[in-house]
């Protein structure tokens, strides 16, 4: 019986086992967390998932993807110091997209949600889209309520305030837009560990925001820009779409949509993708009907799904635009002389 | 004298990260979470004050801890508790529910015996702090 590890033996002893057991133990866990691969950590925890499919469907976009990059890489290491037992603070990742429309603000802002979540920054990783209508109430008393809600839904994961410069009209001092600011600073200060905050806008009247609101600046540590798409990108965002769609363009209607897209973007309201989707949804009306019109008997899958040079060639953007736009301008001229 | 209803109250006060742990299953389990508080802890006082709406439908426990402080600054001398409800057919009830702020001294409960026809005797209990006027119970 001397070798004995009965546990109600033990108790003879106490001072025996826990002399020899305790430094052990304390040995074998510091050794477990001495180092830390980061590029293992960049596998496991998915990011590299993540950014690749970024890479992949979004196009061009150089500046934006470099920076989440950034993102990313600071953190895994601030994780894998944590890990370490170094000092670490979670950083602030409020961040706030400027660029013209239809540049992929939303779509980014989706990506990120994704992308935080799987860096376990944060907790759900669902996104919350609210413009101003969702923020601010319509009396006295009603904005609070309404913006805290807001703020509670998204929580765990990411708020994105598009077109947040309506937040703050500098015409109306009893405007109840500067109520909600002032609630959702707090927040975004005191529940920094909660939820991310996204601002998006376009640059000149993001610009015209923060300069009256520089609490918002100094809490905001990522500020991106969305350049516009060059007109390669623009036809390649154009052939992924129809992709998607199951459509495709003959040789000829991708040129003229290349030229297509070097004419609209002269023309007015011009919004990068957006506008190009909407060009796709006219196309394929157009397809639709050229196939009404002429189709005789049955029609196969290439037929259904070929965007002809005839779809876009009908398009107004061709003739110089809208009608309206066309007669606006003519008056100009015409003032000008 | 410790107030013992709902669930975990033999256990020690929880910590608001055990809160958060709890209140994420409830809302995982599909559960509304909401705030209930009062000066008056008898055990027959089913009904207390509710704090705001009830959560069906934000994600994340960080919401029900944000009112849990805000709730704490008014009312932080009182009970609060979380309750947890579940809307599904058949159940429509609550699930849950569990004290997450006490008052920092508990008096407890008077018990009184009332003589009654043939000897016998009827009880009753009565919370010492309810002399007190609503508001005044606790400091």
């Amino acid at each position: 019986m001397t070798t004995s590890t009965m546990p109600w033996e033990s108790g003879g002893r106490p001072s025996d086992s826990t002399a020899v057991s305790t430094p052990a133990i304390q040995k074998l866990e510091t050794a477990t967390v001495t180092e830390i691969d980061l590029a293992q950590e960049f596998e496991s925890s998915g990011v590299r998932g993540v950014l690749e499919e970024l890479d992949r469907s979004l196009i061009g976009l150089k500046p934006v993807k470099n920076r989440i990059r950034e993102t990313a890489a600071l953190l895994l290491v601030e994780r894998a110091r944590k890990a370490l037992g170094l000092a670490h603070e979670t950083p602030t990742l409020h961040m706030s997209f400027t660029g013209n429309p239809g540049t992929g603000k939303t779509t980014v802002a989706l990506k990120m949600a994704n992308l935080l979540h799987r860096l376990g920054y944060v907790r759900k990783g669902h996104l919350v889209t609210v413009t101003r209508d969702d923020l601010v109430g319509q009396y006295i008393g009603h904005t609070a309520p309404k913006t805290k809600e807001v703020l509670k839904k998204a929580m765990g994961g990411v708020l994105f305030i598009d077109e947040a410069y309506y937040l703050y009209r500098p015409d109306n001092e009893r405007d109840y837009g500067q109520e909600a600011i002032e609630i959702l600073l707090q927040v975004m200060e005191n529940n920094r560990d909660d939820l991310v905050v996204i601002l998006a806008g376009y640059a000149d009247r993001m610009d015209r925001f923060f300069e009256s609101n520089p609490g918002f600046r100094s809490r905001i540590a990522h500020h991106i820009d969305f350049p516009d798409y060059t007109d390669d990108e623009l036809l390649h965002i154009a052939t992924t779409m129809l992709d998607a769609q199951n459509y495709r363009f003959t040789d000829t209607a991708r040129t003229a949509m290349a030229e297509y897209i070097g004419l609209r973007r002269r023309q007015p309201h011009f919004a990068n993708a957006r506008s190009i989707r909407n060009a796709i949804d006219r196309m394929r009306l157009r397809q639709a009907n050229r196939l009404f019109e002429s189709a005789k008997g049955p029609l196969g899958v290439e037929a259904l799904s070929t965007i002809e040079e005839s779809d876009l060639r009908a398009s107004r953007v061709f003739r110089g635009g809208l009608d309206i736009d066309i007669a606006r301008d003519a008056g100009k001229q015409e003032s000008q002389e | 004298m410790r107030v013992t209803q709902g669930a975990f109250s033999f256990l020690p006060d929880l910590t608001d990260e055990q809160i958060h742990t709890q209140v994420q299953y409830c809302i995982d389990k599909g559960w509304a979470v909401s705030l209930e508080y009062t000066d008056d802890p008898h055990p027959r006082n089913t009904y207390w004050e509710m704090w705001g709406h009830p959560m069906f439908d934000n994600p994340d426990a960080a919401a029900l801890l944000y009112e849990l402080n805000e709730c704490r600054k008014q009312f932080g001398h009182g009970y609060i508790r979380v309750v947890a409800f579940d809307s599904t057919s058949g159940w429509e009830s609550v699930r849950l529910s569990f004290i997450v702020n006490r008052p920092s001294e508990e008096p407890g409960f008077r018990l009184s015996r009332q003589e009654v026809k043939g000897r016998s005797i009827q009880y009753t209990t009565t919370p010492y702090t309810t002399d007190q006027p609503e508001g005044q119970r606790y400091r």
